[in-house]
């Protein structure tokens, strides 16, 4: 075919390289590709997998090499989605940071911006300080996002694997959540609604009912992928015994979360250094023992139902504590308006609209002085870490006492668990990469940031 | 102990507020004196005795808002870390996190390696520098290999060359970026902003409060 030939394609063409014959795949040549192969000698060929591959999670790029099906090499490629969030929060003051760190993993936007304010709270030695009714929220807020998240690592981990129907109930489950948050918060994503010192605003009227349903429905729905999951023949052939990586491999590879409790090991953070006050919650750490995609598989499905059992204990905890404060007393820090809902959105109360634009030039001044140069943060570094629905999710945060942070870290665990792909993917089969990081469940706005 | 001034972090300009003119002294943690609280003086205790040189390896000891740093010579990185690994079981490494200090001469650069010990429950952080001109620290990838993706993308953030590490490349950026963009002396980046005949700077120019 040459180029003034109208079914010429340049982006399936094939050329000759140095390294030899480079093949391009467009999706559905694959006939054509495979007779083309078939005719040279050598069985070693290098497959280049996304970065727009459907099942790479995300923008990740993975450069295979191949002896037949079997897989002899795999490197990871990431940086597609790197987006400076870093370097960005450096020049926004603290406050503003969470708008930056909630955008990182945006399928855990809570666990970010919670890391995050426990690390400035830390830094400001006022973690003894944030009231009770907060901590709950937060609690609440982050055991309903792992249950979102999970429905999207079990929902496309089994569309990836060829099962459609799991994608669709555990889509309704996620949309339930997300519709949960929007109540809330007033966004379904990347909500900022953890800020330092609390939350930004309390529960609307009537929330506790409201989550008592959603509990209520996502107890019965969560069934719906079980009956159709747990013991299907075919996907358990496609798990079992994927995708191995035992207590060995983790710790050596630091890795943590659903797949280190896959080698038996119960580390869970929630329990092993309580924060926002786990410590008073009833809940198990789930393991498995089998250290393999089906293992996470299964402590991901048992985990919602651990979720489920915290949610219906903060429930109560917040009706116990209704109409007490969710932000720090110390009006220096803590953000001077409450939001709330209006016609046109959600946006700064009337009642305080009211009371700097007409009752107090003081409030006024405070406000404006908040607002725009924020509080300073004594100098020093601190480390936050919480149970992310991936793993160890920690924030390092360097302050030189002033208004904006001098460095932000994060520790993401799709970041680190990303390094696994190839302890677990080689030497076995081509397929089997697609189960193994869909069981990591790396999020690439994580591992990029 | 540094010194900062001003407030709105310009210079050279007609401030006639008299906030210009502002100095606030900003206290960093210093060394610590024992006791130093919790299970940090155990910890130190069985590293001094599994490790003998321990004087002359850690130049400083502190811990500040429940959390224990041990500042390194360089040299010694690799040395302590096998024996925090194998002696006093901290099996994980949590990554690297690197801070550019640009006014500290001769120790600009910064390295962080938060360890965790699941066996023990417990957390420590190392804390090595080096310097601008002599970017090099040891790489930690043979005692946790973990720390290989977590030094690729320091190397690449920063520019500390991590010695020993089995392919130090850039991980995050493109291969053929220059410079290192969270350094400080990188700018941020972006363009102003009009709005209505009013212009707003790109951030990293803005008048900002410091």
């Amino acid at each position: 075919m040459s180029h003034s030939d109208p079914r010429f394609d340049p982006y399936a063409a094939t050329r000759e390289t140095t390294e030899g014959t480079v093949y391009s795949v467009t999706g559905g040549d694959w006939d054509s590709l495979v007779s083309e192969i078939g005719e040279t000698k050598e069985e070693r060929i290098i497959v280049n997998m996304g970065p727009q591959h459907p099942s790479t999670h995300g923008v990740l790029r993975l450069v295979l090499e191949l002896e037949g099906e079997t897989v002899t090499e795999v490197r990871p490629g990431i940086g597609y989605l790197h987006t400076g969030i870093e370097k960005n929060m450096e020049y926004r003051s603290w406050t503003q940071g969470t708008t930056f760190a909630t955008r990182m993993d945006y399928l855990s936007p809570i666990f970010n911006e919670t890391a995050y304010c426990l690390a400035i709270e830390k830094l400001l030695g006022i973690t003894n300080d944030i009231p009770e009714r907060a901590s709950i929220i937060r609690v609440l807020m982050m055991e309903l996002n792992r249950i979102s998240s999970h429905m999207v690592a079990l929902g496309t981990g089994a569309l990836e694997l060829g099962a459609m129907g799991p994608m669709f109930f555990a889509f309704r489950e996620r949309e339930a959540v997300l519709d949960t948050f929007e109540a809330i918060t007033g966004l379904r994503m990347n909500m900022a609604y953890v800020r330092p010192g609390g939350v930004q605003q309390d529960l609307p009227a009537g929330m506790t009912a409201r989550l008592r349903d959603l509990v209520k429905e996502l107890r019965k729905n969560f069934k719906d992928n079980e009956r159709l999951l747990v013991g299907n023949t075919i996907w358990m052939k496609r798990t079992e015994g994927i995708g191995y990586l035992d207590l060995a491999g983790c710790t050596a590879l630091g890795i943590t979360g659903p797949v280190l409790r896959s080698t038996g090991l119960p580390w869970d953070l929630r329990k092993m250094q309580p924060y926002c006050g786990y410590e008073n919650y009833e809940f198990d750490v789930i393991t498995a023992d089998t250290c393999d995609v089906y293992g996470r598989f299964l402590i991901r499905m048992a985990e919602l139902e651990q979720s489920l059992r915290i949610i219906e204990q903060a429930i109560e905890k917040l009706d116990a504590t209704e109409g007490q404060p969710v932000m720090v007393a110390d009006k220096k820090i803590a953000w001077p308006a409450q939001l709330a809902l209006g016609a046109d959105g959600l946006g700064n109360s009337l009642d305080h609209i009211r009371e700097i634009m007409g009752s107090s030039m003081e409030s006024l001044i405070h406000h404006f002085k908040l607002v725009t140069e924020g509080f300073r943060v004594p100098a020093g570094q601190a480390y936050a870490a919480v149970e992310s629905p991936r793993g160890e999710l920690a924030a390092h945060i360097v302050s030189d006492g002033g208004t904006k942070p001098y460095r932000v870290h994060f520790r993401e665990p799709s970041f680190n668990n990303l390094q696994s792909t190839s302890a677990m993917s080689e030497g076995g089969m081509v397929a089997d990469i697609i189960g193994a990081v869909a069981s990591i469940d790396p999020v690439m706005g994580g591992v990029d940031r | 102990m540094t010194q900062n001034e001003g407030m709105f972090g310009v210079s050279g300009t007609g401030d006639t507020s008299g906030y210009g003119g502002l100095v606030r002294t900003v206290a960093n943690p210093g060394s610590t004196e024992r006791p130093f609280g919790g299970y940090f003086d155990q910890l130190a205790d069985d590293l001094e005795r599994a490790y003998p040189d321990f004087a002359d390896a850690i130049t400083k000891v502190v811990v500040d808002r429940g959390e224990l740093t041990l500042h390194i010579k360089k040299h010694r990185l690799v040395e302590v870390a096998k024996v925090l690994r194998d002696k006093l079981l901290f099996e994980m490494c949590m990554g690297v996190s690197g801070i550019h200090y640009p006014d500290r001469t001769g120790c600009e650069l910064v390295a962080v390696y938060p360890l965790l010990s699941m066996t023990k429950n417990q957390r420590v952080r190392l804390e090595v520098c080096t310097s601008e001109t002599d970017p090099h620290i040891p790489s930690l990838v043979e005692v946790y290999g973990g720390n290989n993706w977590h030094e690729r993308e320091t190397f690449d953030m920063f520019g500390i060359i991590f010695d020993g590490h089995p392919g130090l490349t850039r991980i995050l950026m493109p291969d053929d970026w220059d410079g290192h963009p969270q350094r400080k002396d990188y700018p941020l980046g972006g363009i102003a902003v009009e709005y209505k005949g009013a212009t707003t700077p790109a951030p990293h120019n803005r008048r900002s409060y410091k």
